[in-house]
Order: C-alpha cells, then sequence, then structure tokens
C-alpha cells in the first residue's frame, strides 16, 4: 500500500477537521488502530462509515455491550445447539467447525479484502475488555482452540475504536493506538455542518438555530448539552414545520429534540422565559 | 530532530517511549506532515498523546519547544534555506537579481524570519512585512518582494501550529484541575469502576456439561446468576461554612451519587466541619444517625469517602462532643471521632476541594494523617478510587477513649 494513494480527506457528508485527516492518515499509514474519543453526537460513529466510504472498503461494526467478551468479537463456540444436536440427532455433530461462528473481529481478520472494523463504544464493555483484544489486534491473528485452526489476516483491517470516556482504557492498549480527540465544532465548521445535512436551508433560520444552540450550549446549568446531532434533528423539525424564525426570548419551538432532560427543559424556560439571563 | 521535544513531553507528564518516537519516525519517513510545522503538530499529537487530558500540556510542550530559535532545526527553515542555497546557483537571473541575492545575508534572513513568524499572529495577505501570500515583504509566496524568501506552498499558514497550540483549547480537559460540570460525568462513571469487576456470566458451560453426562446424556442446562455489583459506600460529606464555594459543586457531586445504581447500598450523611459524633441525614443538619450507630449498623468492608475541605480553626479539632454532637466535657474530641471512623473502615478516602499546595501546616495535614488524603480533580479521583479498591488500609493512629 502507498502512504499517498489511500490518504484520508474526508467526505461530503462528513467534514473533519485538519487533525482528524492526520490522525486517520498515521492510522492507516501505520497500521494501527485508531482510538476517537469526544463528546457524544460529534460524529465519532461516522468517522468509521465515511472511511470506509472514501476507500471503498466494507464495514464491519461491532457495537459493544456492558456483556461484550473480547472472545465474542472473535468466535463463538455454540454448545448448546451442539448439544441440543447430539441429542436429537440433527446434522453432523462430530464436525465441530460447524459450531463455530465467527465474530466481527474474526470476520475482519479472515476477510479476504482489507475491511475497515468499527469497534464502538469500547468503553461500554469490562474493564478487562481491551487489554484481552491487544494480542489479536497487534497481530490481527487469532487461533480457533476447538478446531486448532489459526486464523491470520491476508489484509490488516482498518481498524476504528470509539470510547465514551466511560471507563479509562489500560495504557498498554492506548500505547498501540493513534488517538484523536474530536472537539466540538466552531461556528464555522458548525454552519458547514449544517449546511451538508440540511442543503438549501433558509440562511435565517440557519443562524438563529445556532445562535440559540451556542447559547443553549453556554448556559452553565445544564445537565446535558444539545450535541450536533441534535442540533441537525432540531432543525429537521423546524424545516417539517415550516418555521421561519423565532427569538431565544420567546417560547422556543420544539425544545424537546435539543434538550432531553426535564430539568433541563425547566431551567431553560426559567432563565431565558422571563428575559432574565443567567450566565455564568 | 525530535527527540528532545519528546523529553520536553515527559517532562510535562505526557507519558512518551520508545513506542511513540518510533511511530512517530514512521510517520514522518512516509511524509505524513507534508513537510510542515502544522503537519507535524496534527501528526504528533496523534501519535504522541493517548488521553484528551494530556493534550493541553502536548499544547504547551509544543509551544515551548517549536516557538524558540529552535525552530531552526525544523523542516520548514531547512526548506527555506535550501531554496535559497538553489537561487543563489541559478544561471538565469538577470545580473541585477543576483547582486541583489548576494546582498542578502542568509543568516540574517533566517533571523528576521523568525522573529516576523514569531509576531505574526494571524493569517496574512497582500501586505508589505508579514509573512503570507501576495505581499511585497521579502518573505512569503506569491509576492513582489525580489528580496527574500518564498514561503512554500502551505507556507503561508505556517503559523498556525504555533497558533493552535497557543489557544490552549484542552485547557478544560486537564486532569489536575478541579472539577467542572463536564468532567464530574466523566468522574462518577468513574466510580462505577467500584462495583463492576467480571462480566456476567450467562450459562455455566461446564456445569452443563457435567449434568448432562451424569444425567445419561440427556440434556440438562445449567445456569448461574450473573455477578451483581457488590460494593457499598458510605459518603461522609462536609457542609461547612469553609465549604460555601464548593456548594455547587458538592450538590452536584452528591445528587450524582445518589442516582448512581451501581453500588448495592450508598448511605450519604452530612457534617459540620468536622465530625463530632452525629451524622445528619440531610445538608440543613437534621435527623440522621450517630458515629457509635453507623459502626454497628455498617461493616468494615464499607468504603468511606469523605468529601471536605478538613480546613478549620485547629481548636475546633479538639472541641469535646457526645455522641449527639453537643458539646459535652465527656464527650470525645472531633479528631478521635474521626480516627474512630478511620479505624472501623477497612477502605477509605477523603477528598479535599482545597488544592494541594495548602494542605501542609494546617488542619488539613493533620487530618490527612489519619485518612488518605486526595484532591478533588480527576487525577485525584482516580487515585482514590484505585486506593479504594486495593487492599486493606493500615491507617489512623490507634483511637484514644
Amino acid at each position: 500500500m502507498t502512504p499517498t494513494s489511500s490518504r484520508f480527506r474526508g467526505t461530503e457528508k462528513y467534514l473533519s477537521s485538519e487533525g482528524l485527516q492526520a490522525a486517520v492518515n498515521c492510522a492507516l499509514t501505520l497500521q494501527r488502530p485508531l482510538l476517537v474519543k469526544g463528546e457524544p453526537g460529534t460524529g465519532k460513529t461516522l468517522l468509521a462509515e465515511a472511511i470506509s466510504e472514501s476507500l471503498g472498503l466494507r464495514l464491519i461494526p461491532w457495537h459493544v455491550k456492558s456483556t461484550t467478551r473480547a472472545q465474542d468479537g472473535l468466535y463463538v463456540y455454540d454448545t448448546v445447539q451442539r448439544l441440543y444436536d447430539s441429542r436429537f440427532g440433527d446434522g453432523d455433530v462430530k464436525d465441530i467447525r460447524r459450531y463455530i461462528r465467527l465474530g466481527p473481529l474474526g470476520e475482519a481478520v479472515s476477510s479476504r479484502e482489507r475491511v475497515v472494523l468499527l469497534i464502538d463504544e469500547v468503553d461500554k464493555a469490562d474493564l478487562e475488555f481491551p487489554n484481552d483484544l491487544l494480542h489479536e489486534l497487534d497481530r490481527m491473528r487469532f487461533r480457533i482452540l476447538e478446531t486448532n485452526e489459526e486464523v491470520v489476516a491476508t489484509h490488516r483491517p482498518v481498524v476504528i475504536i470509539t470510547s465514551n470516556n466511560e471507563k479509562e482504557l489500560p495504557d498498554a492498549f492506548l500505547r498501540r493506538c493513534v488517538f484523536h480527540f474530536i472537539d466540538f465544532p466552531d461556528t464555522d465548521l458548525m454552519r458547514r455542518i449544517v449546511g451538508v445535512h440540511h442543503p438549501g436551508l433558509d440562511e435565517e433560520l440557519a443562524e438563529q438555530a445556532l445562535k440559540v444552540f451556542y447559547e443553549l450550549r453556554a448556559f452553565t446549568r445544564l445537565r446535558k448539552r444539545p450535541t450536533t446531532s441534535e442540533l441537525i434533528d432540531w432543525i429537521a423539525v423546524l424545516k417539517a414545520n415550516g418555521l421561519q424564525s423565532f427569538k431565544l426570548e420567546e417560547n422556543l419551538p420544539f425544545l424537546g429534540a435539543l434538550l432531553k432532560k426535564e430539568q433541563d427543559l425547566m431551567a431553560v424556560s426559567e432563565a431565558f422565559g422571563r428575559g432574565r439571563r443567567t450566565r455564568a | 530532530m525530535f527527540l528532545p521535544f519528546l523529553y520536553e513531553l515527559r517532562q510535562r507528564g505526557v507519558p512518551v517511549g520508545t513506542q511513540e518516537a518510533l511511530a512517530l519516525a514512521g510517520a514522518l519517513r512516509s511524509g505524513l506532515h507534508d513537510s510542515s510545522l502544522d503537519g507535524f503538530y496534527h501528526v504528533a499529537r496523534a501519535l504522541l498523546v493517548h488521553s484528551e487530558t494530556h493534550l493541553d500540556a502536548f499544547d504547551q510542550a509544543f509551544l515551548a519547544h517549536f516557538k524558540g530559535v529552535e525552530s531552526a532545526g525544523l523542516e520548514l527553515t531547512r526548506e527555506l534555506m535550501d531554496w535559497l542555497r538553489d537561487a543563489r546557483e541559478r544561471r538565469d537571473l538577470t545580473p541585477e537579481e543576483q547582486e541583489l541575492l548576494n546582498s542578502l545575508d542568509e543568516e540574517a534572513l533566517q533571523k528576521l524570519f523568525e522573529e516576523r513568524l514569531r509576531e505574526q499572529r494571524e493569517r496574512h495577505d497582500r501586505g508589505e512585512r508579514w509573512i503570507g501570500t501576495a505581499g511585497r515583504s521579502p518573505f512569503g509566496n506569491a509576492g513582489h518582494g525580489q528580496q527574500g524568501m518564498r514561503v512554500g506552498g502551505t507556507g503561508g499558514r505556517q503559523g498556525t501550529a504555533i497558533l493552535q497550540a497557543g489557544e490552549r483549547k484542552y485547557q478544560g480537559y486537564r486532569d489536575d484541575v478541579v472539577l467542572d460540570t463536564r468532567q464530574l460525568e466523566v468522574a462518577l462513571r468513574k466510580l462505577r469502576a467500584f462495583a463492576r469487576e467480571g462480566a456476567p456470566d450467562e450459562l455455566d458451560v461446564d456445569e452443563s456439561i457435567n449434568a448432562t453426562a451424569k444425567n445419561a446424556g440427556e440434556l440438562e442446562v445449567v445456569t448461574r446468576p450473573p455477578r451483581r455489583p457488590n460494593t457499598r459506600v458510605v459518603l461522609l460529606m462536609d457542609v461547612g461554612g469553609s465549604m460555601d464555594p464548593y456548594a455547587a459543586l458538592m450538590s452536584r457531586l452528591f445528587s450524582a451519587a445518589s442516582r448512581a445504581t451501581h453500588f448495592k447500598e450508598l448511605r450519604t450523611y452530612y457534617f459540620h466541619n468536622c465530625v463530632y459524633g452525629k451524622l445528619y441525614a440531610t445538608p440543613q443538619l437534621t435527623g440522621g444517625t450517630t458515629v457509635p450507630d453507623l459502626i454497628g449498623q455498617v461493616g468494615k468492608h464499607h468504603k468511606l469517602v469523605i468529601v471536605g475541605d478538613a480546613y478549620m480553626a485547629p481548636y475546633e479539632l479538639s472541641i469535646r462532643a457526645n455522641a449527639q454532637g453537643h458539646y459535652s466535657p465527656e464527650g470525645l474530641e472531633g479528631l478521635v471521632w474521626l480516627m474512630q471512623l478511620a479505624q472501623h473502615f477497612e477502605r477509605s478516602a477523603w477528598l479535599n476541594p482545597e488544592p494541594p499546595r495548602i494542605w501542609p501546616g494546617s488542619t488539613i495535614a493533620t487530618i490527612g494523617r489519619v485518612f488518605s488524603m486526595f484532591p478533588l480533580t480527576l487525577e485525584g479521583l482516580g487515585e482514590a478510587v484505585s486506593h479504594l479498591t486495593k487492599g486493606r488500609t493500615p491507617r489512623g493512629i490507634s483511637a484514644r477513649r
């Protein structure tokens, strides 16, 4: 692979900063996993889709849950099925291979072409989860113990890992990754992002929505601050209802799309509704 | 070339090692940085930093390292000087142009360039002095200044990496700053590390096989219950007058802690200034229990977390009070009540919102000898959590009765 030929520059739908592009290209060139952190709603998961789209590679998502174990990502040996089959005599029970199911990581490693593997929200899983993956991510090979077969990657997959910072990741794991922290977009970038998602949006409405959005984000009493994806949803609702303009001081329309907590809604209506601006 | 920078980073607490150095060297060899300081900034940040808490330190190190004259060692300047040398050897220049070039003092020009680069605070085009495009300054791109150097293709924006680093926009993510709203959420998630150890189990395969075999091949599925959080926490919180500046922080911490569902048991009590026998159920100091009662009710395996500034007049530590919290000459001193708590619980930690530099020489140091004390920062909370999850803590001077 030549480093220059497959450089990532973002896609039409996914605007990326210079720093993010540099991080992605580092990960591609050095063939290391890319660890992406950032506030929720800044497009961490979408990044993997954008990379797979711009490089023309298949995307294999692995959505990690609190019960996910590293082994699940490689393969699962379906003992229960085999037990049932042995009991009721369906199929060839002697062939263990029939009861081995590859997980997302296993699939990515055994794939004949280069793929993009997304390990989404790695911090959701158990504390030891990242450590259990170290070797497999490093070498891109693993052994299926039940059949004593070794699966080796012919093309190292591009690995994108996202984290919401719920748990600290182990140092040994971090050391192997290229790291990028997605900043919250500034007004200019946000304007472009809105433009990408809502082409031909009324300019006045966009400006007002952005103004309200950043005012709300600056409002420190909120428990959960609105994020990019919520802004885009909100504008979609505004558009769908044919609204043209509104003011922050008045009752904001469809605020539920931006604020998801009852206390936040109350705090905002209290502070802005009466014209009192209590911003710290 | 960038090795001193790595040591600069290490000095500032960013853990970089051989692996990072090799990765960076590999990236630079593949030309990922586009031979620009800007590109170098992004590439180095992606490879050397592993956590957003280190981004600010990285920015500062970058500033310190590349703002000075050391930048002469950078590709940027080397590229410029190469160009200048090339130009001198060119034959197709008019005699006047040759003369102009020769009149330039290479070093003086380089120095001037660096000075301007440092002074210049923003992107600049069409000017007489600053580095940029379409100008008459001796430095720049597509310009008219005959006497000077052209800054290569992307050169007009060389200042941006320094500027970006100068903005210090990751300051909020440093882990040694006292917790603000955002970090509190993260910190509380860290508390969850108490409770979740090991993934919940599903089907017990071994037992199933065993049972099936014993059952003469008749399938017998055995399951075992998933592990549940087994952490019990006692949270004591100072609502004394000196804690007022931290009231907002404390109330957030406590509402969040009480909403947390990952403790098997969470008891929250309040005290004023120092524990004097009585622990209150509300911040208004009503209801509640007493220290002897609490010690009787909860086992030593509960984890005790005290949040308070421990900052008071020295005599307040020795006020004698009875278990009802009333002044009584027969009661125990405040410090002794604290020692009783410290002795009862195997694992305890004291979180202090005051910065550690004011700890020595005050009552904080005294109480710090009874409880392991941690600053109420992201870093401190992390240390406290690992301290609490580790083995027993033989702490505290034996309580006097």
